[in-house]
């Protein structure tokens, strides 16, 4: 039993950083119809800044996880100012294709930088120990990643639901030209919505840093396992992409303990069932032919 | 200044790959008719001639490359399916062949065969469940299931050597030494099947089952309303493709001798993607062509001791993508067709 607490707790932690990743990429989704590509790049890129920062500059995690989620911002608003903006009136597929290339860019940039043996990075202070939670042990960290990213996910969900801002990012998701007749600048939305959604991206590999060995590689797997997620989700849908990246972290945690030699399988398997029974996704609305 | 586009897209006409509108296959008889067999011709000699110029090993990756492409152009550019799990095909069918190869010892023709079916075989079920959606969502689940061979290779590394790859694949090929030792020789015995799959893919697209994907491809909703199982077709064209790229990743694990994981990576997919996009989509021509181009570039780039590929053929496709969307076929294309018909013709 007590095992089985300590997966659920590993899992919710890995799926916590597939939560917020994804919620970024069903943002930026929603309001631009852009698939970001390099959403696995940022994600390495925000584990990266976190590790420089501690090392060069001595910036302490609490403070990386406010900072770094801002460089990334801006690194996103530039992409969509320089690059993303000139496609989106086209084929969503060249926007793909467009951050596809970036992603190989920023990777190579990395790992030519900074090697590719991962940068090392301590778990902050009191955070490297273990909870005792009814007789049972549960790695603090862990904990702390699943709290934190369920209360971003509540935050964000807030911001979606009780702001005039997320009011319009909603209402462009549901239909864009419709909001735009209702004569709501839809256009002044789309840079800051891109910047913040790889800003989640990069809070994500901020809070993997102490977890995951910080590679130029890290993003790599982890960009597919997160189409993975918002197929599973429904792309578009903001509690698709939340449910199904706790989801996908817990069937690979039972994965691990359990079937170790099929944990990243059963991802595909999982996203293989519901493409079979369900192809708009759990949560998602059926718009496709 | 509002630039914004949810999921639509807003370009007339063909709703997954607007640019290629020009790509239907052109009625008998034709004024590019002719054009067309100087250019096979050409294309033809180009092929044979070209590990004269070029280190023979090399010239048999661009080769299988450009088959590679095309496998996948078959998609992009004729059906409007972008797949962005292609290395499923070309990795595992370049593992089937290795292990024929390697455990029966049969001519290398033969190995090329099993890959080629087993990659066909695993298409039908990623086929069958991918078609379910379209456009990007097609990418991403492609995508998403070749990750999912990678894993189960990954896996059963008793059978593929894990993260060793697979090592010392023979060449068998009736006893003819020349062919099995100098790369040279090996090159024209084998070049034989990438033309093979190169001539089937032409006729793919030039028979009435293609004019049917190109229809799907500008009007699912129409093709179907004529009658049109448009599922099926896409699945059968999925099927073939697989095939086309199997052939492609067993003619190159043959002649590298060895295959590894790296042929199953999603980096492989986007590669073969940007060779595509490079060349020109919905050209067939554009494969070769892209083919000879990174294959060239990126040997040149290693042998230079240069480590940063990623960031030359990442920096390749972001330009080509923001600024050259026919690629080299389709942008040189367009040139000519402006030049040969200055009036008429134009306004769709």
């Amino acid at each position: 039993m007590s095992a089985f607490v300590q997966y659920t707790v590993q899992g919710l932690a890995a799926g916590g950083f597939y939560a917020l990743a994804a919620l970024g990429l069903a943002v930026i989704f929603g309001v631009l119809g852009v698939v970001n590509f390099s959403h696995g790049a940022c994600y390495m890129l925000g584990a990266v800044a976190a590790a420089v920062l501690l090392d060069v500059l001595h910036v302490h995690f609490w403070v990386a996880l406010a900072i770094v989620p801002i460089l990334l911002f801006l690194v996103g608003v530039l992409m969509e100012r320089l690059l993303i903006r000139w496609l989106l009136r086209l084929d969503p597929l060249y926007n793909f294709l467009l951050t596809f290339g970036l992603s190989l860019i920023l990777v190579d940039v990395v790992k030519r930088r900074y090697g590719v043996s991962g940068l090392p990075y301590e778990r902050p202070a009191g955070m490297a120990g273990q909870l005792h939670i009814g007789g049972i042990g549960l790695p603090t960290y862990s904990v702390f990643v699943c709290l934190f990213s369920l209360l971003i996910c509540g935050v964000v969900w807030l911001l979606l639901t009780k702001t005039r801002v997320g009011m319009i990012v909603r209402a462009s998701t549901e239909d864009a030209d419709r909001t735009r007749a209702l004569g709501i600048n839809v256009g002044r939305w789309v840079t800051p919505v891109f910047g913040f959604g790889i800003a989640l991206a990069g809070l994500a590999g901020v809070m993997a840093a102490p977890f995951r060995a910080i590679t130029a590689d890290m993003g790599s797997n982890f960009v597919i396992i997160l189409f993975a997620v918002v197929v599973i989700g429904g792309l578009g849908s903001i509690l698709g992409a939340v449910v199904a990246g706790f989801l996908v972290g817990l069937v690979e945690a039972y994965g691990q303990a359990y079937a170790p030699t099929f944990a990243q399988v059963a991802i595909f398997v999982l996203m293989a069932g519901v493409v079979l029974f369900r192809p708009a996704g759990l949560f998602g609305r059926d718009e496709s032919a | 200044m509002t630039q914004h586009v949810n999921n639509t897209s807003e370009t007339p006409g063909t709703p997954h790959t607007p640019d290629t509108a020009d790509v239907a296959p052109q009625p008998a008889g034709s004024r590019r008719g002719p054009l067309r067999w100087i250019m096979a011709a050409v294309g033809l000699v180009a092929t044979l001639a070209l590990p004269w110029f070029v280190y023979p090993p090399v010239a048999m990756d661009i080769a299988a490359w450009a088959l590679f492409a095309i496998s996948v152009d078959l998609l992009l550019g004729y059906t409007g399916l972008l797949s962005f799990g292609h290395a499923a095909f070309w990795g595992s069918s370049s593992y089937v062949t290795g292990l024929i190869a390697i455990h029966w010892g049969v001519p290398f023709p033969i190995a090329i065969l099993g890959g080629m079916l087993f990659a066909m075989a695993i298409a039908v079920p990623i086929g069958y469940l991918s078609v379910r959606r379209t456009g990007i969502y097609f990418a991403m689940v492609t995508l998403a299931f070749a990750q999912m061979v990678y894993f189960v290779a990954n896996q059963l590394s008793g059978l593929t050597g894990g993260e060793n790859g697979l090592q010392a694949i023979p060449i068998s090929f009736f006893g003819i030494a020349p062919v099995e030792t100098d790369p040279f020789f090996f090159y024209f015995a084998a070049i034989g099947l990438i033309l093979l799959g190169i001539w089937a893919a032409w006729r793919i697209v030039h028979s009435p089952f293609g004019r049917v994907l190109v229809a799907i491809r500008e009007n699912p909703a129409r093709a179907r309303a004529l009658g049109y199982d448009v599922d099926r077709y896409k699945i059968i064209v999925f099927v073939l493709s697989a095939g086309l790229a199997g052939l492609a990743g067993g003619v190159f694990a043959i002649s590298h001798g060895f295959t590894s994981l790296e042929e199953l990576d999603w980096t492989t997919s986007g590669k073969v993607v940007l060779i595509t996009v490079l060349g020109g989509i919905g050209t067939l021509w554009g494969g070769p062509l892209g083919a000879a181009i990174v294959v060239t570039l990126e040997d040149r780039l290693t042998s230079s001791g240069f480590e940063g590929t990623g960031i030359i053929l990442g920096s390749i496709f972001v330009v080509i993508v923001l600024l050259f969307r026919h690629g080299i076929w389709g942008t040189v294309r367009d040139l000519l067709q402006r030049r040969m018909e200055p009036r008429h013709d134009r306004g769709d």
